[in-house]
C-alpha cells in the first residue's frame, strides 16, 4: 500500500490557491478530531462551548430567530374567513378531513401535487441562496440552527459564558452546579413543550385544542406527537446540535455543487494572517511583517464562538453552517489591535483571489448563468402554480368505465355501457347539476336507482357540499348509430352556476 | 495493517485502503451512533423473550407475550364481523325493496353483494354478470323468470330447477325436444326455426317462414306466447325466453336454432339458500338488480 511518501503533486485549481479555501471539505483536518495512536473507528463527541458574539452577523441571526420564530408560533393563530361551513384558521393540515388549508387555497388529497411544487420551488430556493451566499439557510433559516441558537442562549443565561461552562462541566458536582444543570434543563424542555405543542396547531383548529388543552381533555393522538416532537426539540437542540448538521444532514455533502468562484462564503485570509502567532506588547506591526508574521494573533476568538466547533483557518469545510459569528469575533479583535477588519470576511473566491494578489475587490455579480438559472425555473413553477391555483375548479369528474362487461346488448338491440361516475363538490355549498353526453350518435342516459330511467338527453346529479359524489350511469345507444367496436364519448357536467367539467371516455359496442 | 498511514495532503488518518492510488481516510463516526447499534442489539435480545423469534424445527420459541399473527387475524375477523352485524341484521329483517330505499343498507348490501358476487356466481354468470352461453347475462334487461328485485331473490333463493320445494320451473323439465322426442319432423323444425328467424326480419326463406307459423302456434306459443314476448310477458312461470330479441342464451342463428328446437333446452341453476345465509341472499338480489338489468 502506498503511504505518505507518494507526493501529490501541487493542484492548480483555483479552490487551492493560496485563499484559504479549500474545496475538498476533507482537505481540513478538523480541530475535534484528535489524533490518536489508536486507531478507532468511532470519532468521540468533543462538545462544542459557543462564545458570545457581538457584530452585525449575530444581530442578522437574532432578527432571524426572532422573525422564523414568530412566524412559528403565530401561524396557526391567523384567522381567515372561509364562509360558515369552513375552518377559519388560515393555515391548517386537516389530515382527518383531508383537506388542506392555506390562506385562500383549499387543496384535496388529489391535488397534492402542488406539493410537489412547492418542494421543487424550496430546493431551487435553497440552490439560488446557496449559489449567491453559501449556506445562508444552515446559519439563519433552518429550524436546527434556530431551536440550537435559542437553547445556547438559555444555556449562557443560566451557565454563563464559554469558559465559565468549561469550568462548570469540569468542576465536580456541587448544589449549584446541580441547580445550574437542572434549571437549564427545565427551561429547555419548557421550550420544547412549546415547540412540540404549537406544532399540532397546524393540524387541528388551534382555539379549539388549546382549549381541550387547558381542560386536560387532549387526544392520546395529540399528546403523543406533542410528546414526540417535544422529546427531538429538547434532544436535537439541547444535545445532538451540530452532530445533526455534520453527520445527520445531507445537505453538506452536496453544497460544494452549489457553490461557485463567485458565491459570497465565509472565509480566512490565510494571505494576510497566516505567520500566526501572539501579539507580544513589545512588538509592532512593522516587526511582525518583517519577522514573516501575519495579521492573526491566535486568539483563537474565531474557533471559540463558532456553533459547529470547527477552526475556519483551515478553509472552507463540511461543517462550516456560513453563519459568519467568527467574522463578527475576528472584526472585533482586529479593530482592538489596529488592524483593518475582514481577516475572517463574507466575500467571493474570485475578489479574495484578486486582492490576495494584489488586486482591487471584485465587485460581487448577482447575475451569472446559473443564479440567472435558478430565478428563471423559479419564476416558470411559481407561475404555474400561480396559474393552477388562479383556475382551481370548484368541480371534478372521474369516470371509469365497466370492464366486465364491456358491453351489453339489450334486446331491442341497441348496446349499453356502464361507467362508475365520481363527482368532487369542491365548494361549500351543495350543488345541482346536469350531464349530457356527446359522441355518440342517439345516445341516452339514466342512472341506476333513482327512478328518472331512460330520459333522453341529459340527467340532473347532485352533490354535497365538499363532497364526493358518486353515481352508475349507463349510456345506452341504438346499434345503428355506433361506428366501429369503440369509439369517443363526452361526458359535459354543467353545474347550476354554469360551471362545466368534461371527461373523455369510450363507447364500445360489437364490433361489426 | 501493522503501521498508521496519513494521507499528506489532509493530515488525515487512513483505513490502509487503497483503489487506483485513492486512498480512503478514516474520518469516524460519533460514538453515541455505535451505542444506538448496541441498543438495537439489546432491543432484539428483548424482542426474543417476549415474541416469537427462533425457529425449532417443525415448532418455534412462542415468546412470553403469546403473540401469534393468525390469532390476530382471528380477532380481527371477529371484529369485523361484530360490526357488520348492525347491517346483517337490518338487512335479513327488511325486504329487498325496502333495501333499495335505504340508503346506507344499499351501500352495505352493495358493497357486500359485490365480493359474494364474485365468490358465488361469477363462475357462470361472469364477472359483472356478462353472461355466456347457456347462463344469462345479468346485466341485460332479458328476464327469463322475471327482473324485478323480489324475483331475483326468489330465484337465487330457491334456483331454477333445483333441489328445492319452491324452486322455479320443475326439475328435470325444460324445453320440450320437439326433434328427438319425434314431435316434430325435421321440415317442421328448419320451417319453425325460419319463422322466429323472421320475427327478427333475419329470414332469407318466407315461404317456409309462412308454414313456420302454424308450426309455431300450435307447439310454441303456449310457453312463448302468441307474439313471441316470452313467458314472462304472459305471466307465466316458465322461464321461457322471449324470441323478438338481440340477445339469445344459446344463440340466434339458424343452425343454433334448429339444434335447440330438436333437442330442447333446461338451464339449472343451483338453490342458494341452501349455502349462503338471508342476507346475503338478500345482498346479492340488490347487487344483481343495480348490475343494470333490474327492472
Amino acid at each position: 500500500m502506498s503511504t505518505t511518501t507518494e507526493q501529490q503533486p501541487p493542484q492548480t485549481d483555483l479552490l487551492e490557491r493560496p485563499v484559504a479555501v479549500a474545496g475538498d471539505p476533507l482537505a481540513a483536518p478538523s480541530p475535534k478530531a484528535p489524533r490518536r495512536a489508536a486507531r478507532s473507528m468511532y470519532q468521540k463527541h468533543s462538545k462544542v462551548y459557543p462564545k458570545a458574539v457581538h457584530g452585525t452577523f449575530r444581530r442578522i441571526k437574532w432578527a432571524a430567530l426572532a422573525v422564523l420564530l414568530a412566524i412559528y408560533y403565530v401561524l396557526p393563530w391567523v384567522r381567515w374567513d372561509r364562509g360558515p361551513n369552513a375552518p377559519d384558521q388560515a393555515v391548517l393540515l386537516d389530515l382527518a378531513n383531508r383537506r388542506f388549508y392555506l390562506f385562500f387555497v383549499e387543496l384535496w388529497p388529489q391535488q397534492i401535487y402542488y406539493l410537489t411544487g412547492a418542494l421543487i420551488l424550496a430546493a431551487l430556493g435553497l440552490f439560488l441562496a446557496t449559489s449567491l451566499a453559501g449556506r445562508v439557510w444552515c446559519g439563519y433559516a433552518c429550524p436546527q440552527t434556530v431551536w440550537t441558537d435559542l437553547y445556547v442562549w438559555v444555556e449562557r443565561l443560566v451557565e454563563g459564558d464559554r469558559g465559565e461552562r468549561i469550568r462548570l462541566d469540569q468542576g465536580a458536582w456541587t448544589a449549584r452546579k446541580a441547580g445550574r444543570k437542572v434549571l437549564k434543563n427545565l427551561i429547555w424542555l419548557l421550550i420544547a413543550l412549546a415547540t412540540g405543542g404549537a406544532w399540532i396547531f397546524y393540524f387541528t383548529d388551534a382555539p379549539t385544542l388549546l382549549g381541550e388543552m387547558l381542560r386536560f381533555e387532549v387526544s392520546s393522538t395529540a399528546l403523543g406527537f406533542i410528546g414526540l416532537f417535544t422529546a427531538t426539540t429538547y434532544l436535537l437542540a439541547g444535545f445532538a446540535r451540530e452532530q445533526v448538521c455534520t453527520y445527520m444532514c445531507p445537505w453538506p455533502r452536496f453544497q460544494s455543487a452549489m457553490i461557485d468562484e463567485d458565491s459570497l462564503i465565509v472565509t480566512y485570509q490565510d494571505w494576510r494572517g497566516e505567520g500566526r502567532s501572539l501579539l507580544r506588547k513589545s512588538q509592532s506591526w512593522e516587526e511582525r511583517r518583517a519577522e514573516g508574521l501575519g495579521d492573526c494573533i491566535d486568539c483563537f476568538n474565531c474557533v471559540q464562538v463558532c456553533p459547529a466547533g470547527i477552526d475556519i483557518r483551515d478553509g472552507l469545510q463540511m461543517q462550516c453552517i456560513g453563519c459568519g459569528l467568527c467574522i463578527d469575533a475576528c472584526d472585533e479583535i482586529m479593530t482592538k489591535v489596529g488592524r483593518p477588519t475582514g481577516l475572517i470576511t463574507f466575500d467571493t473566491q474570485t475578489s479574495q483571489v484578486a486582492v490576495a494578489t494584489g488586486g482591487q475587490p471584485v465587485p460581487f455579480r448577482l447575475l451569472r448563468p446559473r443564479t440567472i438559472l435558478y430565478t428563471l425555473m423559479m419564476l416558470v413553477i411559481a407561475g404555474g402554480i400561480g396559474v393552477g391555483l388562479l383556475l382551481k375548479p370548484g368541480l371534478d369528474i372521474s369516470v371509469l368505465r365497466d370492464r366486465a362487461p364491456l358491453f351489453v346488448a339489450l334486446s331491442d338491440g341497441s348496446v349499453r355501457n356502464a361507467y362508475t361516475f365520481k363527482i368532487s363538490n369542491m365548494t361549500r355549498d351543495p350543488r345541482a347539476y346536469t350531464l349530457a353526453v356527446s359522441g355518440v350518435t342517439g345516445a341516452s342516459l339514466s342512472v341506476a336507482g333513482d327512478g328518472q330511467d331512460e330520459q333522453a338527453g341529459t340527467q340532473r346529479l347532485t352533490a354535497g357540499a365538499d363532497m364526493v359524489a358518486t353515481y352508475r350511469i349507463f349510456v345506452t345507444a341504438p346499434r345503428t348509430g355506433l361506428q366501429g367496436a369503440s369509439q369517443p364519448l363526452t361526458f359535459r357536467l354543467t353545474s347550476a352556476d354554469g360551471e362545466v367539467a368534461t371527461y373523455d371516455s369510450v363507447f364500445m359496442g360489437p364490433a361489426n | 495493517m501493522a503501521q498508521k498511514e496519513k494521507d499528506a495532503l489532509s493530515g488525515v488518518e487512513t483505513t490502509g485502503h487503497e483503489w487506483d492510488g485513492l486512498r480512503e481516510l478514516n474520518n469516524p463516526l460519533p460514538k453515541w451512533w455505535l451505542y444506538i447499534f448496541y441498543v438495537c442489539i439489546a432491543w432484539s435480545l428483548v424482542y426474543y423473550v417476549f415474541y416469537p423469534a427462533w425457529p425449532l424445527g417443525k415448532s418455534y420459541t412462542k415468546g412470553l407475550l403469546g403473540y401469534s399473527q393468525r390469532e390476530e387475524l382471528v380477532q380481527k375477523v371477529a371484529e369485523g364481523k361484530k360490526a357488520q352485524e348492525k347491517y346483517l341484521t337490518a338487512i335479513a329483517a327488511t325486504s329487498v325493496e325496502d333495501i333499495q330505499k335505504n340508503k346506507d343498507l344499499l351501500a352495505f348490501a352493495m358493497a357486500g353483494g359485490r365480493s359474494y358476487f364474485n365468490e358465488n356466481c361469477a363462475a357462470c354468470h361472469g364477472a359483472g354478470g356478462q353472461g355466456a352461453k347457456g347462463f344469462p347475462t345479468l346485466a341485460d334487461d332479458v328476464w327469463l323468470w322475471g327482473g324485478t328485485t323480489a324475483d331475483i331473490y326468489k330465484t337465487i333463493q330457491h334456483g331454477i330447477r333445483a333441489d328445492d320445494g319452491d324452486t322455479r320451473g320443475t326439475v328435470g323439465i325444460g324445453m320440450t325436444a320437439f326433434g328427438k322426442d319425434g314431435i316434430l319432423n325435421r321440415e317442421q323444425i328448419a320451417q319453425v326455426a325460419e319463422y322466429v328467424l323472421s320475427l327478427n326480419k333475419r329470414s332469407t326463406d318466407a315461404a317456409a317462414a309462412e308454414k313456420g307459423k302454424t308450426v309455431y302456434d300450435e307447439n310454441c306459443a303456449a310457453c312463448h306466447g302468441d307474439s313471441a314476448q316470452g313467458s314472462v310477458a304472459v305471466g307465466m312461470d316458465v322461464g321461457a325466453p322471449p324470441l323478438v330479441t338481440a340477445n339469445w342464451l344459446y344463440g340466434g342463428d339458424k343452425a343454433t336454432l334448429v339444434e335447440t328446437i330438436t333437442n330442447g333446452r333446461a338451464g339449472v341453476m343451483p338453490a342458494w339458500s341452501k349455502r349462503l345465509d338471508d342476507a346475503t341472499v338478500k345482498s346479492l338480489a340488490v347487487y344483481v338488480h343495480n348490475l343494470g338489468g333490474g327492472k
